[in-house]
């Protein structure tokens, strides 16, 4: 049922398709939103589903602790609204009723980071990550494009491994796919997308076509070899793969269009701080709040460009050891 | 207060038919429950607890439809305490049913023991939701009826959530308040233990939360409101509460600590565990009562006897 998306397509549109699919084949699914179904695309469920679609209004505290009442009988509810009012808003309600509680319900946060654009900063939410990944049992799940997007809001159904509760973080511009069809799986949510030996880049959501954009800047005018590794599960996150990469290359940057603190960086630094300490540069927000502009203006204005990654991988290389450390990690 | 009697109302079946002087005596028992496990805890919230006993053993002994040896049983009633900070007088209800044994009661707050501070639904049995941050227990019991109803037992099951001044206070029991009538939620009832005490002074010191039975009525629920301590009324209003076809209110005018003459309407206990001394103070007044319940039901049976091993001993520990 699963339809793949080649042209440029936001990944928030695949959660309205996928909670479609997921509310055809299972009764217990049921969706919640808070006034924006329409952007985040929770209306397609709604107007096919109408009984099992709640619209709370404005009220994203309510919606949460809603979403907790209904998973503890026997309901899996996919919550949805911006990710500034899925995470800020109503980190009380999700932290004791959802996370605690330990039970299978689904933030589905649409608009994340500073692509939301217009709006600007009172709406552009770059921290999320970082208050999610903080939580006590929440997985966070950053797709890369829309086809990915769709395998995670299916596997966050179907995939047994993910039942707890879970943070799915969409974007709101339409982003070139990354992932030529929608994959069987997100396996362990770290996807090696190009091999390189000097560099690895790690990315998530709408940084990993940027990344691999960057990637081929640096070949062609660096003769640079970058790795690109799509993160796309960084909590729990898969530790292995960074760490046979990390081992690889020697250095790496992380691009996230959220703050450098707290999130993809972070989690990357986690790992590799313990098993394989190499340099690791962080392009992202550093501490400023957006500003209004298009999108892609915004983008750019903070630097979210492939050649901004690029020229933080530049910059990492300077510091990257000239013996490179023997493969600490998996040998 | 402004109380309204309550409205006559359809006869109801209910599980257990205790006798109003038994639901009385009841609610003593569980007073006297929670007085032991908090000056063994020495930690705790006693006159939340206290103010709450007599809706707590209306609930449990007469009104709603449970089953302690099938806590999941999914035509059951739901019980959720918003103020979750009262915890003891749901786990005293809950032990004094056999949900878990009257021992456990002992380890209240303490590392090891499933009896957290604030109910915990993964650790308790017979808890529907955790709760303790104030605000959210109508909202949870809220998604719980919409879940009810997909699965058809709208008629059947019936929500009571227990919520405190402190709820009142919090801004998303108003967005659960409003979801209820958009959803036409016809089986679910707030109950408000209105004590007026609250951390930092009286409620209307603190922040007036005025009239919350017009409050409840102006987002479309039937409201009324009733002497919190007074039996026959409790029950009278939350069996009518189920017949009715939409959400209901009770505003529960109460006295924190009530039962123990040391604390009853006193501000300053708040979080306050009872000193040993005050702990039995308390427990020779709530047992005197007892005896006094009991002669008047014709009855010679003793006060509910600690365990050998729940003593309070000086030091709070339960190994004496």
């Amino acid at each position: 049922m699963a339809e793949s998306k080649s042209e440029p397509t936001a990944t928030r549109a695949a959660y309205g398709a996928a909670l479609v699919e997921l509310g055809e084949k299972y009764d217990n699914v049921v969706a919640l939103d808070a006034d924006l179904a329409v952007s985040t695309q929770s209306m397609k469920f709604g107007k096919a589903y109408p009984d099992r679609f709640f619209n709370c209004g404005a009220a994203e505290a309510g919606m949460m602790s809603m979403a907790c009442g209904l998973a503890a009988t026997g309901k899996v509810p996919y919550a949805s609204t911006f990710a500034i009012f899925a995470t800020g808003r109503s980190y009380d309600q999700i932290r004791l009723g959802i996370a605690h509680n330990e039970l299978k319900v689904r933030i589905g946060a649409s608009h994340g980071g500073v692509s939301l654009g217009e709006d600007g900063a009172s709406h552009q939410m770059i921290e999320d990550i970082a208050l999610m990944r903080a939580m006590p049992k929440m997985q966070v799940v950053v797709p890369a494009d829309y086809n990915q997007a769709y395998r995670a809001v299916m596997d966050s159904y179907e995939d047994e491994r993910l039942a707890g509760p879970m943070y799915l973080r969409f974007g709101r511009p339409a982003t070139p796919a990354v992932y030529d069809a929608v994959p069987d799986t997100l396996g362990d949510g770290v996807d090696v997308l190009r091999e390189g030996r000097d560099i690895s880049i790690f990315a998530c959501g709408h940084m990993v076509w940027r990344a691999l954009e960057a990637a081929e800047t640096l070949k062609r005018e660096d003769g640079i070899e970058a790795e690109v590794v799509n993160v796309a599960v960084i909590k729990p996150l898969a530790g292995e793969p960074v760490l046979e990469s990390l081992a690889k290359t020697g250095v790496a940057v992380t691009a996230e269009e959220h703050r450098v603190v707290g999130g993809l960086a972070d989690a990357i630094r986690e790992v590799a701080a313990e098993e394989h300490p190499v340099p690791i540069f962080a392009h992202g927000m550093g501490d400023e709040f957006g500003v209004s502009g298009t999108g892609e203006a915004c983008m750019e204005h903070f630097g979210l460009t492939a050649s901004g990654i690029a020229d933080t991988a530049r910059e990492a290389l300077l510091k990257k050891p000239i013996v490179s450390h023997a493969p600490l990690h998996g040998s | 207060m402004h109380l309204q009697p309550v409205p006559d109302h359809a006869p109801v079946e209910g599980p257990a038919k205790h006798s109003i002087a038994e639901l009385e005596r009841y609610a003593t028992v569980l007073r006297i429950n929670c007085v032991r496990m908090l000056a063994v805890a020495k930690s705790g919230h006693l006159d939340s607890s206290l103010s709450s006993a007599d809706v707590v053993a209306a609930l449990y002994y007469r009104v709603l439809r449970h089953d302690p040896k099938n806590p999941s049983w999914p035509e059951r009633d739901r019980f959720v305490l918003s103020k979750g900070h009262a915890a003891p007088i749901q786990y005293a209800a809950l032990a004094e049913h056999g949900y878990f044994p009257h021992r456990d009661l002992m380890g209240l707050r303490k590392i090891g023991s499933h009896l957290q501070g604030h109910p915990d639904m993964n650790r308790t049995p017979g808890i529907e939701v955790s709760t303790g941050s104030l605000g959210q227990g109508l909202s949870m019991s809220v998604g719980i009826c919409l879940a009810l109803r997909l699965d058809g037992l709208s008629d059947t099951s019936h929500v009571f959530t227990l919520m405190s001044d402190g709820d009142i206070q919090e801004g998303e029991s108003w967005e659960g308040a409003a979801a209820a009538t958009h959803f036409d939620i016809p089986n679910i009832t707030a109950i408000v233990d209105y004590n007026h005490l609250q951390t930092d002074g009286t409620t209307e010191e603190v922040m007036d939360t005025g009239d919350v039975r017009a409050k409840f009525e102006a987002f479309g629920w039937d409201s009324v409101e009733i002497d919190g301590h007074d039996m026959e009324a409790i029950v009278d209003a939350l069996e009518r509460s189920r017949t009715l076809d939409r959400p209901a209110a009770i505003i529960c005018q109460t006295r924190k600590g009530r039962g123990v003459s040391l604390m009853e309407g006193r501000f300053g206990f708040h979080g306050k565990p009872p000193t040993p001394e005050q702990a039995a103070e308390a427990l020779e007044e709530l047992e005197a009562r007892y005896r006094e319940q009991s002669d008047e039901l014709g009855s010679s049976t003793p006060p509910p006897q600690p365990a050998p091993d729940i003593e309070p001993s000086p030091d709070g520990s339960t190994d004496g």
